[in-house]
């Protein structure tokens, strides 16, 4: 190639070609690379975007405004016979109390509408509040107790400014004398600004200050326990067993084939098979952690045995075969050397595949836990919803409140999903030995 | 290092085989049906849960369709004891619950929910009439140029449908067919606006005609024309099917002045400050208008008792009681809050005594 040409035209050297193509070259290279950066810049984009209208939507969530009533707790309205027996306690009229105390703050509003408005600058939850203290203390009747209760949602929502009081007062809910009402007790220091406790220890509710996920957590809670404890020793054994033990023939091959693809089955299908065979052929109980655990027992399964197989795939064969050499049966090779050494692999496997179940809405809808319940669930039997369904319901009322809360159980999930998925990283950096 | 969880997982079978016995008993109130009532039914629930010594009831929104389909499927712990919907249970839907064993039902009118059109606050107001509404969403329309013909809708401006409308494009956000609102904003709305046209009107006549005179054959076929041409929506599209959620449509108008939306009255209220309502027919959506019938728009809402459950399954008379009080269905009270709109007093005493009697329903 180096050798003069006959044509006498001047020697080209490889490297002279090499040159003169070089700037092209690196800027081709460069352009590639700037399509990467591009990529992965728009992906961040669009994650800090969603993070952005997420966390600036819902961080007002996790206050709530509370205000400073001072309740008179008239024996007469309580218990007029004397009577100290908790029945008698509990059926008292206590939002009468409030209302009354509230009256008494603004003697000057008269007329029936507007006092409707005043009685509704609490929280409905305000008597229940009281009736919980005077329960706790009976003594305290006769006396006038000053009680710091939940400001209703549309005042709670006029305090962080999310009402554009700019507008004329016949188009926003929240009326002028409630504005002014407001003020005042914020002048008097009656108005305080709290973490919103009731979020996190209370079950749904229509009413926005006294709804929380208290309820949606531990239906999550149980219907995951279901499925951790039957995906996984079921996806282990059956990766043990096709990986180790399973004859290579046609039907192993339909199996391994069968379950790749119901990686890919869309969830809403695992649903309508939870419906036609829990509910309606083994009468489960519809809206019960145990049905909705079952259901994403299917889902999950598939993924667990996935990532089980390739965890088992990477454990070399020699530590094998050197158990075996050494007399052990194949139980033992398995189940003591093999095992322990792909188990970290298990666990993420595990550990994703849950990530998974816990974000999922699609399958519960049709076995009934897309419902509103206000009650806790504390067994597998009793109705229940889980996280991504109670964000679904929330963002579907029409309460404004609802708005931020919404996004606050957005975060709570998120913040889930990270807590596992880092799991999941720590465990493979920590126990995943590479040979 | 396995033992563990495999003996909690054969625990969990055996309580899985345990369960039937645990399904015969029940002690909430279970309610499924339309997402319409779901809003109230869950305020009247969580006042009955926290005051009564039951539990709150489970509520899902499952549509009216769905609800009574599931309603309808038998007597037992497993199926349904209320279903929530926003229209009357039809005949055939009625007939399916005798079939299955569902012998006495009772039905219960709640109360009416108007079906607002709006758009945002910053374009102007609509005044629209059921002609407009009808011309302007129709799959099929008579010729503009006159005649007893009908067309694909040629309509692209609001203007071009009435010349006293703005000349903005039409595009309209509404609830999907699955939507107990797309069907009564089909039957009130559009076939409102088709019956003006007398052609129109005169097939559902003749198939009246028909229907006496015998024929049953050729009245079905005419119903069904009727139907087609009066209830058809254009797929062309004008009218967007923005699902059930009416928050998004809310959150969709205040992003574009010029798309206008079709969902509950609830809505509307909740929203003043973002969207306004349109009149129709001259008629402003307000709760005195959709109370006293004067909007054309407005519908009522009713719930459904399944009577065999009643005694089996604890609460559901008082649930009942809580639902028909003056407290929560009354002119002041706390379901008039949330946007229902009350009945006159005595068609709410007439349906609160058909509560307390569980009167079965005749069709």
């Amino acid at each position: 190639m180096n050798t003069p040409t006959s044509t006498g035209a001047p020697r080209r050297r490889t490297i002279d070609i090499v040159n003169a193509g070089l700037k092209k070259r690196r800027r081709a290279e460069r352009r590639f690379r700037l399509y990467g950066m591009t990529a992965i810049s728009m992906g961040l984009l669009f994650l800090l975007t969603l993070f952005g209208s997420i966390i600036s939507k819902g961080y007002t969530a996790f206050w709530q405004h509370y205000m400073l009533i001072d309740v008179t707790l008239t024996p007469a309205d309580i218990a007029p016979d004397g009577s100290r027996d908790p029945q008698v306690l509990a059926k008292a009229n206590y939002m009468g109390l409030v209302k009354a105390s509230l009256r008494e703050m603004f003697p000057e509003v008269t007329g029936r509408r507007d006092k409707r408005r005043l009685y509704k600058l609490v929280s409905s939850g305000a008597a229940s509040e009281v009736r919980k203290r005077v329960l706790e203390d009976p003594a305290l009747i006769g006396k006038t107790v000053g009680f710091w209760v939940p400001t209703d949602d549309e005042v709670d929502l006029l305090l962080k400014g999310r009402v554009n009081t700019q507008l004329p007062e016949s188009q926003r809910r929240v009326k002028d004398n409630v504005v002014a009402w407001v003020e005042t007790l914020k002048q008097q220091g009656r108005i305080q600004k709290r973490f919103n406790t009731i979020f996190f220890t209370h079950g749904d509710s229509r009413n926005p200050e006294q709804a929380g996920i208290l309820g949606a957590v531990s239906g999550s809670f149980l219907t995951l326990l279901v499925t951790l404890l039957l995906a996984f020793p079921i996806g282990v054994a059956a990766a043990v067993y096709l990986e180790e033990f399973a004859p290579r023939n046609w039907f192993t091959d339909l199996i391994e084939v069968n379950i790749n693809n119901l990686a890919a089955v869309p969830s809403i299908v695992f649903g309508l098979l939870g419906l036609a065979v829990f509910l309606n052929f083994f009468h489960l109980p519809r809206s019960a952690p145990l049905v909705g655990g079952l259901v994403l027992t299917l889902m999950t399964l598939p993924t667990i045995i996935i990532a089980s197989r390739a965890a088992l795939k990477s454990v070399p064969p020699s530590i094998k075969e050197a158990a075996l050499g050494v007399g052990a049966s194949p139980m033992q090779a398995i189940y003591y050397h093999v095992l322990p050494l792909a188990m970290p692999g298990m666990l993420t496997g595990t550990i994703i595949g849950m990530a998974q179940a816990l974000g999922e809405s699609a399958p519960l809808l049709m076995i009934g836990m897309v419902a509103f319940i206000v009650d806790v669930p504390h067994g597998v039997f009793d109705p229940a919803t889980v996280l991504p369904v109670q964000i679904y319901l929330w963002a579907d009322s029409p309460e404004r409140a609802f708005v931020e809360r919404t996004s606050a159980a957005i975060i709570v999930l998120l913040a889930f999903l990270v807590t596992m998925n880092l799991l999941a990283v720590i465990l493979r950096r920590r126990f995943e030995r590479r040979w | 290092m396995f033992k563990k969880p495999l003996v909690l997982a054969t625990a969990v079978a055996a309580t899985l085989v345990g369960s039937n016995v645990h399904a015969a008993a029940r002690d909430y109130i279970s309610i499924v049906g339309s997402s319409t009532v779901y809003p109230f039914a869950t305020v009247v629930a969580e006042h009955f849960g926290k005051e009564s010594k039951y539990k709150t009831p489970k509520i899902e929104s499952t549509g009216s369709g769905g609800g009574l389909k599931l309603f309808c499927a038998g007597i037992g712990i497993e199926t349904p004891d209320i279903t929530n919907a926003s229209r009357r249970i039809k005949k055939s839907e009625f007939m399916t619950c005798q079939k299955n064993g569902v012998k006495e039902l009772t039905e219960i009118k709640i109360g009416y929910d108007g079906i607002a059109i709006a758009n945002s606050k910053k374009a102007p107001p609509l005044d629209l009439t059921l002609r407009d509404i009808f011309l302007a969403l129709a799959k099929n329309v008579p010729n503009p140029k006159g005649g007893e013909e009908l067309i694909a809708n040629p309509y692209k401006t609001w203007k071009e449908v009435n010349a006293k409308l703005p000349a903005t494009p039409i595009k309209v956000l509404g609830p999907p067919p699955t939507s107990g609102t797309r069907d009564a904003f089909a039957e009130l709305g559009m076939e409102g606006g088709c019956k003006s046209f007398a052609f129109i009107k005169q097939i559902k006549a003749d198939s009246k005609a028909a229907k006496k005179a015998g024929d049953k054959e050729k009245a079905k076929v005419l119903k069904s024309k009727y139907k087609g041409i009066c209830h058809g929506v254009r797929e062309d599209g004008a009218y967007i099917e923005a699902g059930e959620n009416d928050n998004l449509i809310v959150q969709k108008l205040e992003a574009d002045p010029e798309a206008v939306g079709v969902f509950g009255y609830s809505f509307l209220e909740e929203n003043m400050d973002m969207v306004q309502g349109a009149k129709v027919d001259g008629v402003p959506v307000t709760f005195e208008t959709i109370g006293d019938g004067s909007y054309p728009l407005s519908r009522p809402l009713f719930f459904y008792v399944k009577k065999a459950h009643v005694g089996k399954v604890p609460g559901i008379p008082g649930y009942i009681a809580e639902f028909t009080s003056e407290k929560a269905w009354g002119d002041e009270g706390y379901l008039s809050d949330r946007g229902l709109i009350p009945m006159p007093k005595e068609e709410r005493e007439k349906y609160a005594a058909d509560g307390k009697a569980l009167t079965p329903l005749e069709m």
